[in-house]
């Protein structure tokens, strides 16, 4: 495999992580909520799948079995974490960012408490090869593109197929934009907000698995995760709320992020231990330009949904 | 509110908002709430120490920690009160942004900035006398604090650029210059030494106690900073922005003039801070230097209301709950961050019981409606002037008006 095609390979792998991540803050904000928690769930998703794994990881399970428990796992506590900033965001109509930062403290701490309990030849070792299930075997980038990474790019399809062709999808975007409609059209408004909030919250912290046990595949993976949870909430915009669009932000920022590694290979390049923060730098500088240019283009179309953050009280006129 | 008690048709649960809650009532709630929310930390401790697991005995050891933590020595109790002091300093600096409803979560970057001024300054001039050293430092600070800051501010002002994300994403570049920094003034790679170390250029006179003149520092710039934001025609101007850009329009106040005055206030005080870290602290820097306080105090300064002086209290509740519980994971011996946790938890119940302070829960049963509807019959929508965006446009009751929800969607 060509040195260029192993980069842009591991770079689109690299990039599911923040697939994950963006399509679950996507459908979140959908309905209407901003959830800066989005790197203590995928904290959590991380250390719930992890902790699973590490539970059945060296039994003799079926691998598909192992992989499925681990994916299941990992859903169910970062739906977890999504339910408890629903409940205080939705029915208690806390502050969205105040809840969101919290869960992302709280995500964090309990992540890294769970991961110094589990052992990294439990649920790494054995299970990273079910995982990375049809090219395992490969030494090149391309091992990398496992189960998890043919699972986002589904998910992310049917989100943008529910999204836009479904009456789900439309009620959704509808309490988004303006929830006392919504609710005047008899739209179950608080019915959406959880359904969003928790099945967002349950996707992203998948890529908080996938990161963990297939991309990167290390012990020490998991302390790394919380700024990728923030680069997430960041492609939304990129993305422009479109999960489709969140597929080549990814790729994007994986290139620019796997830059750094990789420069030393690309032949001419002289570099020195000085260009590698500078180059590190760069996928946020690139998605501050692109916030820059995309507001300076302000188009109608590529606003967030309107009602984004306000919470909704039925009894507010 | 007089339905006919027919069957089905009115709620279980039924809420409205309250119009005014009795301040000892209100601390009361928050009390039963903090009291709660260590009850569950405690059973979530239960849970993960392992220590604790063994011996349950000991959870009154658990609760003890947090006395312990910050006040078992002098040393400890004076630690205590320099961390609330500079967490209490960066949500000064982030609080007249959050006023104007303009989301800076850049103080992480903005703080770190600061410092990188100051150490480079106290590493060049190490010639000069102490007193300009000193005074350059500060300026060297107040400036890259208010750059980091102004950045975003401009953008947001001209093109309404999303704010939160540029800060945030400003915060990651602070990080990285600061390490490409460091790789320049230690092309080695190894940790920055202490700056000055035997001439005490460009730190901070000891008065006192080492963090004597920080804490005191601090305490002036709350006072200066409630005045401001309380009693000057700045600090109006920066409420009615929050509160409606087309309102600050329509009374004759430049939005765009007001949103770069408050960001580089906001960051001049975040490059302070980083001054105060830097010349009466660190005399260092690495790129975790600022350690996440700059996202803590977004908590502080929310849960406060964006009152500085509330914030006392509320930092000094964070800084409480972080080194007791660092204390408990030093006596059980526990791996990973557990302050972080108790943290969470207890602001998930602090956050969680504003509700019961902002609304009232009605239930069906019959008692209750009458007793508390007979002063005032029919709730009228009140002037919560936290959240609404009511400015005194009209003062009718409401109830004529039909529902007009297109006033409340003006920002974004």
């Amino acid at each position: 495999m060509p040195v260029w095609l192993n980069i842009l390979i591991d770079s689109i792998a690299f990039g599911a992580t923040f697939m994950f991540g963006s399509t679950g803050e996507i459908i979140t904000e959908k309905s209407g909520h901003l959830n800066l928690g989005i790197p203590g769930i995928m904290c959590m998703g991380g250390a719930g799948g992890c902790l699973m794994l590490n539970l059945i990881g060296t039994s003799k399970m079926p691998g598909f079995m192992i992989v499925m428990l681990g994916i299941i796992a990992s859903f169910a506590s970062a739906a977890l974490m999504g339910l408890i900033y629903s409940f205080l965001t939705i029915t208690l109509r806390c502050n969205q960012n105040v809840t969101g930062l919290t869960l992302t403290t709280f995500g964090t701490g309990l992540m890294m408490t769970l991961m110094a309990k589990a052992t990294q030849t439990k649920y790494l070792n054995i299970p990273k090869k079910y995982f990375r299930f049809p090219f395992a075997d490969r030494t090149d980038s391309l091992q990398k593109l496992g189960v998890m990474f043919f699972l986002v790019i589904a998910i992310i399809v049917l989100a943008w197929f529910v999204l836009n062709k479904t009456k789900v999808g439309l009620n959704l975007k509808a309490v988004g934009e303006n929830p006392s409609t919504a609710d005047t059209a008899g739209i179950n408004v608080i019915r959406y907000k959880y359904l969003a909030t928790t099945i967002g919250a349950g996707i992203s912290g998948l890529g908080g698995l996938y990161y963990i046990v297939d991309y990167s595949a290390s012990g020490e993976a998991y302390k790394s995760l919380e700024a990728f949870g923030w680069l997430s909430i960041a492609l939304v915009i990129f993305a422009l709320w479109r999960p489709l669009r969140t597929i080549a932000g990814s790729v994007l920022f994986g290139i620019l992020f796997s830059f750094s590694s990789y420069i030393t290979l690309i032949p001419f390049i002289e570099t020195t231990l000085k260009t590698k923060p500078i180059l590190q730098m760069l996928p946020y500088v690139v998605t501050i330009i692109i916030l820059i240019v995309s507001s300076i283009k302000n188009k109608k179309e590529n606003q967030p949904p309107s009602s984004l953050g306000l919470s909704y009280f039925r009894e507010d006129r | 509110m007089k339905l006919n008690s027919e069957k089905n048709h009115e709620p279980l649960v039924h809420l409205t908002r309250r119009a005014y809650m009795s301040p000892w009532k209100a601390i009361g709630i928050r009390g039963v709430a903090i009291v709660a929310s260590l009850i569950v930390s405690g059973i979530v401790a239960l849970i993960l120490i392992e220590k604790l697991n063994a011996n349950p005995g000991r959870i009154f050891d658990f609760y003890k920690c947090f006395i312990d933590g910050s006040f078992s020595t002098e040393g400890m109790t004076w630690k205590f009160f320099k961390n609330l002091a500079i967490l209490l300093c960066i949500s000064l600096a982030v609080t007249p942004a959050f006023r104007m409803k303009f989301w800076n979560i850049g103080a992480e970057g903005q703080v770190l900035m600061g410092m990188l001024g100051a150490i480079a300054v106290a590493k060049t001039c190490s010639s000069l006398p102490n007193w300009l050293v000193l005074i350059l430092m500060l300026i060297a600070a107040v400036l890259c604090g208010i750059v980091w800051a102004g950045i975003p501010a401009i953008f947001k002002a001209f093109f309404n650029t999303n704010e939160t994300l540029f800060t945030l994403m400003m915060n990651y570049v602070a990080t990285y210059f600061v390490s490409y920094m460091l790789l320049v003034w230690v092309p080695s790679g190894n940790a920055m030494g202490i700056v000055n170390q035997e001439t005490k250029i460009g730190w901070l006179p000891t008065v006192i106690h080492n963090y004597f003149l920080i804490i005191v520092a601090v305490l002036i710039l709350t006072g200066i900073l409630f005045v401001y934001l309380n009693y000057t025609k700045h600090g109006y101007e920066i409420s009615v922005v929050g509160e409606s850009n087309n309102t600050a329009r329509y009374i004759g106040i430049n939005v765009k003039k007001v949103i770069l005055r408050t960001m580089i206030l906001s960051g001049a005080l975040c490059g302070l801070t980083g001054f105060l870290m830097a010349a009466g602290l660190d005399h260092s820097i690495t790129s975790t230097s600022v350690n996440g306080q700059g996202f803590t105090a977004i908590m502080v300064s929310w849960l406060a209301y964006f009152n500085p002086l509330t914030m006392i209290a509320t930092s000094g509740l964070i800084v409480f709950l972080d080194m007791g519980g660092s204390k408990i994971s030093e006596v059980f011996d526990v791996r990973g961050a557990l302050p972080n946790i108790i943290i969470g938890i207890i602001l998930f119940f602090i956050i969680g019981c504003e509700f019961f302070i902002r609304y009232k829960i009605n239930f069906r049963k019959k008692e209750v409606v009458d007793k508390s509807s007979k002063p005032e019959p029919v709730p009228v929508p009140q002037e919560e002037v936290k959240e609404e965006n009511q400015t005194d446009e009209d003062e009718m009751p409401s109830a004529e008006q039909p529902a007009e929800e297109t006033e409340q969607k003006e920002d974004n």
